[in-house]
């Protein structure tokens, strides 16, 4: 099975990784993906109908521990890195526009 | 004069104060300065730093105080662990000025032990590569001939542990990326069993599979620094308990050969190396054989999915976890984003590499609607296959050995104009961290271009101990990493 990773599906992928790939970026990753997808495909040959998913190698499961306050960073520590902060809060460009209502 | 001294022999002369660890470190930040702008092993080094807790180290020992079981001894970290010094910058644009909040775990465990932290060495951007040529702030060189890579992803870590500008290092390893750079570079790598050391600080690539680990010059020392970082830390979830899996000291036994060792091997496996490093394969399992081993051949019949495996999971793991590289919280933010969708996307797009994207892509394709069971669930079943691979490998033998990679180390520019190229460099590595397993990387031998050989020896789950072990068998009987490139 010869997959195409044609650039319609390159740009719906990179919409969904919040990409904004740039027109030979979406060329050269519609070849390479396609070449890389062939590749994994081999492991579309092996029969595993009776074989569980194996997500990590652990014998451990929901791992708990007592439900006390523990110290964390603080707010200047947490903001420290922020390419934009304003009042103790970090900044982004308007979300709602003005006549979203509410 | 001291960059010809283990850590383990380093930390011993401090003690004894037959040497100072100011001596130490300041020879180890000469060699940087004569020998790092060509080879391009760190990222960052912290000068001043190290001198000042040398000092510190030097003062504790004259007054006869208490000292870490790591005293004074310069050691490298890669820079995808988190320290509150320094940047930390994953090799990566996007986190060109990280100052990170807090230290890793393994961070804290050394500077708990008193070694003094010499600098953060250069990497594949995020981890992802063979070859740290995916690094976006240094080209890497390797020690042994500098047109050559020096493997990756943690590359500046093996370079700089070759080189003597360290006299060990960190790494982490999520396919391969402590072992295949020891290997091409000459020293010996471990990559522990998943959930021995917490990835706490870690930056994530692939948190099912990534795994921090010490580069070394031979089997003791990684030895010493497992005792340093191994063990429980409540702040990572996948950090085994004792109850579940006791940490040992992997420095008590380490001399005593292991009785009857049985060595598994996979004959097609190590056909599929180069010549040289088939004979120097062969040589090595001879040389056990000198000691007592036997050997057993087995078939692995799912090992050669593992690639294809690794590349759904590891993609689809770091597609997740990149996703918090928003240009809001930290890291880079376009400029020229105007509604806030932008700001995820422009700054993405500006301060990624080829490489991450190709497998944020990649790993979003995996996990996206229509495709997930295809691909993303069918690859947790092969895994599932693989890993019993291993499971009946250890029913019949102590360990497998097989090369750690089917080349010697390539040139720089070989294999990055293709991908799939670069990724199938990793065929014998990739498996062991679908497994979970330890694995350990040994010099043994060299090609015809002089260019370091490495022997790849796994063992079941939570055995570094047996594991190191049996890699010291191989260093009491054999010099291979005793020889240090000419710089």
């Amino acid at each position: 099975m010869s997959n195409q990773i044609d650039r319609q599906m390159v740009e719906r992928v990179a919409l969904l990784a919040r990409l904004e790939l740039s027109e030979s970026e979406i060329a050269q990753f519609s070849t390479q993906l396609s070449g890389i997808v062939d590749y994994i495909e081999k492991i579309n040959t092996l029969d595993t109908d009776r074989i569980e998913p194996l997500a990590h190698c652990l014998p451990v499961h929901n791992v708990l521990r007592q439900d006390e306050p523990l110290s964390s960073l603080s707010n200047e520590a947490a903001l420290a890195n922020a390419p934009e902060q304003i009042e103790g809060y970090f900044k982004v460009p308007k979300i709602l526009d003005d006549n979203s209502g509410a | 004069m001291s960059e010809l001294l283990t850590a383990l022999e380093l930390r011993d002369a401090i003690a004894a104060k037959t040497l100072s660890s100011t001596e130490a470190v300041r020879d180890c930040l000469g060699r940087i300065e004569k020998y790092d702008p060509e080879l391009g092993a760190y990222l960052l080094t912290f000068t001043e730093k190290a001198m000042q807790d040398a000092e510190t180290v030097d003062r504790k020992i004259a007054a006869g105080q208490p000292v870490g079981p790591l005293a004074g001894v310069p050691i490298a970290v890669k820079d995808n662990l988190c320290t509150t010094f320094g940047t930390t910058t994953c090799g990566s644009k996007i986190l060109e000025r990280f100052a990170a909040p807090f230290n890793a775990h393994v961070i804290e465990r050394l500077l708990a032990a008193d070694a003094v932290i010499i600098g953060k060495t250069n990497l594949d951007e995020f981890a992802m590569g063979s070859s740290t040529e995916n690094s976006a702030l240094r080209k890497t060189v390797n020690p042994w001939d500098a047109s050559r890579v020096p493997g990756g992803s943690s590359g500046g870590s093996a370079a700089a542990v070759a080189a003597g500008l360290c006299a060990a290092a960190l790494g982490s390893d999520t396919g391969g990326s402590i072992r295949q750079p020891a290997s091409f570079c000459g020293v010996t790598g471990l990559k522990p069993t998943y959930g021995r050391v917490s990835r706490y600080g870690l930056v994530a690539y692939g948190s099912s599979l990534d795994q921090i680990g010490p580069l070394t010059r031979n089997a003791a020392d990684a030895a010493l620094l497992m005792n340093i970082i191994a063990g429980h830390d409540p702040r990572d979830s996948t950090s085994v308990s004792d109850v579940m899996a006791k940490k040992p000291d992997y420095l008590a036994e380490l001399n005593q050969p292991i009785n009857a060792l049985k060595i598994a091997v996979v004959p097609e496996l190590i056909a599929g190396a180069e010549p040289r490093i088939r004979t120097a394969i062969e040589n090595a399992l001879k040389v056990y054989q000198s000691l007592g081993a036997e050997r057993v051949e087995i078939t692995m019949p799912h090992f050669d999915y593992a690639i294809a495996a690794y590349y759904v999971i590891a993609t689809a793991e770091a597609s997740s976890n990149l996703a918090r590289f928003d240009g809001v919280h930290y890291g880079h933010r376009s400029a020229e984003a105007g509604n806030y969708i932008e700001v995820y996307s422009k700054s993405r797009d500006e301060a990624f590499g080829p490489e991450v994207k190709r497998r944020i892509m990649l790993g979003t394709f995996a996990l996206s609607s229509g495709y997930y069971d295809a691909y993303y669930l069918k690859a947790l079943k092969v895994r599932n296959l693989i890993r019993q691979d291993f499971v009946k490998a250890f029913e019949k033998a102590d360990c497998l050995m097989l090369p750690v990679s089917p080349t010697t180390a390539f040139k720089i520019g070989e294999k990055t104009d293709d991908p799939l190229q670069m990724y199938l460099a990793d065929v014998y590595t990739i498996a062991v961290n679908l497994a979970g397993l330890p694995g350990l990387s040994v010099p043994c031998g060299f090609d015809e271009e002089n260019l370091p050989i490495g022997l790849q020896i796994i063992t079941d789950a939570f055995t570094e101990d047996k594991l190191l072990r049996i890699g010291q068998m191989y260093q009491n009987a054999t010099d291979w990493h005793k020889q240090r490139p000419e710089l």
